[in-house]
């Protein structure tokens, strides 16, 4: 059964809600239960972002999650100082290597180490460091089918953002690739 | 119609469009913007008005206008502007005026923080302006509830020419999870607004919108009318969710945001073999009493669960009337309530129970 709560953080800017929005909207296409909750407050404006994000098969009471998130996905430093120790035993870390030198201090958890922003420098376009380190959580977790995943990124990057899919898809792939 | 995400500010400014809202005047505050924000994106596209006033107090007396001349209107804010909206609130109930009130509520007292939180319940229930009027006051705990009531609150208002009150706190204002806009069905029969400062056109006698009465004997007429409407309230509006109340140990109270994380607190605790009930009031005024007749034999304590230091509590107390303790957890000031502090909490009160 799937009950899987996750944060997503980093700066203001690198896209930490908009992956946590890609996860929902595969979520509920897929018929999960979902919920998304950003932070919000001065805190966003240059500099910590977060959201919460929770996909399961039971109804979801609570979108706060607080010292029980099962996967953080990390794009900034301040960012693994602050959540690591809110994953629980057992529990994933997705930490984005390009910017964070720092190696995880928990060893009860599976930390998984991407260099996120060099592949997208390689793909083109920095901007799409956190579809790559999307790719590489869904890849680990599984928790939701290949057909949901893009239909979200699809949703995600349309209208005004169309031109952004095709490079994002490209890094949601390096991504799983690197973790698959 | 399928399933949409949309944050909760926005989901209450497309159920009011949907529901003949097509007048919106606000002040801006954090954390609802975005109702204001949509608003000002959307109604144009609607054949309706947004306007931005110069302050709360500016913009509640607007909808008290366009109130009075028989529209479909609405004004949002967070706690301190709620607070500046009083004056307004008391004349447009005094008035007899059908309007729709959001209050995200943020922390206080004061300016106060950004964060969720509860602790304008006994504003919202007890009358935050001068005189003996009430609002039928909603407490959505979910997006789909709160799209539901929102469109519910414009045909409320209208059948008792009332003004609704919507509370919700930054948590459901700011969160995203699927709603679904379903064919809305109006619960009332909706008659003509006769009563309404249209223009008489030379057919008729004026309208007169007016809460200035300086014959008691008038005023005290406008209030039996007004006590008789608020009686019908009392006995039509009252909702609730009881929820795990079987054989249940202790029975939480608890609405909004707070109910979520009491539900947690009830999964967790049946892990434990802990028997946890919630009785979810919908309706903050009138509360639901009647749910507290229907407490099982096997409870023996209540406990008022919010993010204030203890607002609702007088009304669980006044609903029980004395059958059962009655206990409090609460955090304030914008601290969302932990789990592991409400489980800690309601172990403390079982075990002193037996």
């Amino acid at each position: 059964m799937i009950n899987e709560k996750i944060i997503c953080a980093g700066f203001g800017g690198q896209g930490v809600m908009l992956m946590g929005q890609t996860i929902l909207y595969a979520g509920m296409v897929e018929g999960k239960e979902v919920s998304w909750l950003p932070s919000y407050g001065p805190e966003m404006r240059g500099g910590t972002a977060n959201c919460s994000v929770i996909v399961s098969d039971r109804p979801i009471g609570s979108p706060v999650i607080s010292n029980n998130a099962t996967s953080a996905i990390i794009m900034n430093l301040p960012s693994l100082i602050k959540f690591e120790k809110d994953v629980i035993s057992g529990g994933r870390l997705v930490i984005n290597s390009s910017l964070i030198e720092k190696k995880s201090s928990r060893s009860d958890i599976k930390a998984y180490y991407i260099p996120a922003n060099d592949i997208a420098v390689e793909l083109g376009n920095s901007r799409v460091a956190n579809t790559v380190l999307l790719g590489a959580y869904l890849k680990l977790t599984k928790i939701l089918s290949d057909t949901s995943i893009m239909k979200a990124l699809h949703k995600a990057f349309s209208g005004t953002k169309a031109h952004m899919l095709d490079i994002n898809m490209a890094a949601y792939e390096r991504g799983a690739d690197l973790v698959g | 119609m399928g399933k949409v995400l949309m944050k909760g500010n926005e989901a209450i400014g497309a159920a009011a469009i949907k529901a003949g809202c097509r007048f919106f005047f606000g002040y801006p505050i954090t954390p609802q913007n975005e109702l204001p924000e949509y608003m000002s994106r959307e109604l144009p596209k609607n054949e309706g008005v947004f306007l931005q006033a110069e302050s709360e107090v500016s913009a509640i007396n607007m909808v008290y206008g366009a109130a009075a001349s028989g529209a479909r209107v609405m004004t949002s804010s967070s706690s301190p502007g709620i607070a500046l909206k009083q004056e307004g609130i008391t004349y447009i109930a005094a008035a007899e005026l059908p309007c729709v009130i959001v209050n995200i509520v943020r922390g206080g007292p004061g300016l106060g923080g950004i964060q969720p939180a509860q602790s304008d319940y006994y504003q919202a229930t007890r009358g935050g302006g001068n005189g003996d009027y009430k609002l039928l006051v909603y407490a959505p705990a979910n997006l789909q509830e709160l799209v539901d009531l929102t469109q519910d609150a414009f045909d409320a208002a209208d059948y008792y020419r009332t003004p609704v009150m919507i509370v919700g706190d930054g948590m459901i204002g700011q969160m995203m999870e699927p709603i679904e806009f379903k064919e809305h069905i109006s619960r009332f029969a909706l008659s003509e607004k006769d009563w309404a400062t249209t223009g008489t056109k030379g057919q008729r006698e004026p309208n007169i919108i007016n809460t200035l009465f300086l014959d008691p004997a008038k005023l005290e007429e406008l209030n039996f009318r007004l006590q008789d409407k608020y009686k019908l309230i009392k006995s039509n509006e009252a909702r609730y969710e009881a929820f795990n109340m079987e054989n249940a140990q202790i029975v939480l109270v608890a609405y909004g945001t707070t109910s979520r994380i009491v539900k947690n607190v009830i999964t967790d605790l049946k892990d434990q073999g802990i028997n946890v009930g919630l009785i979810r009031p919908i309706t903050l005024w009138p509360f639901p009493e009647k749910a507290f007749d229907n407490i099982p034999s096997t409870c023996k304590a209540l406990m008022s669960v919010e993010m204030s230091f203890g607002q609702m509590i007088d009304d669980v107390k006044i609903a029980s009337n004395g059958r059962l303790p009655v206990h409090f957890y609460g955090r304030s000031g914008g601290m969302i309530p932990s789990p592991d502090d409400i489980i800690e909490k309601v172990k403390e009160v079982i075990g002193g129970a037996k």
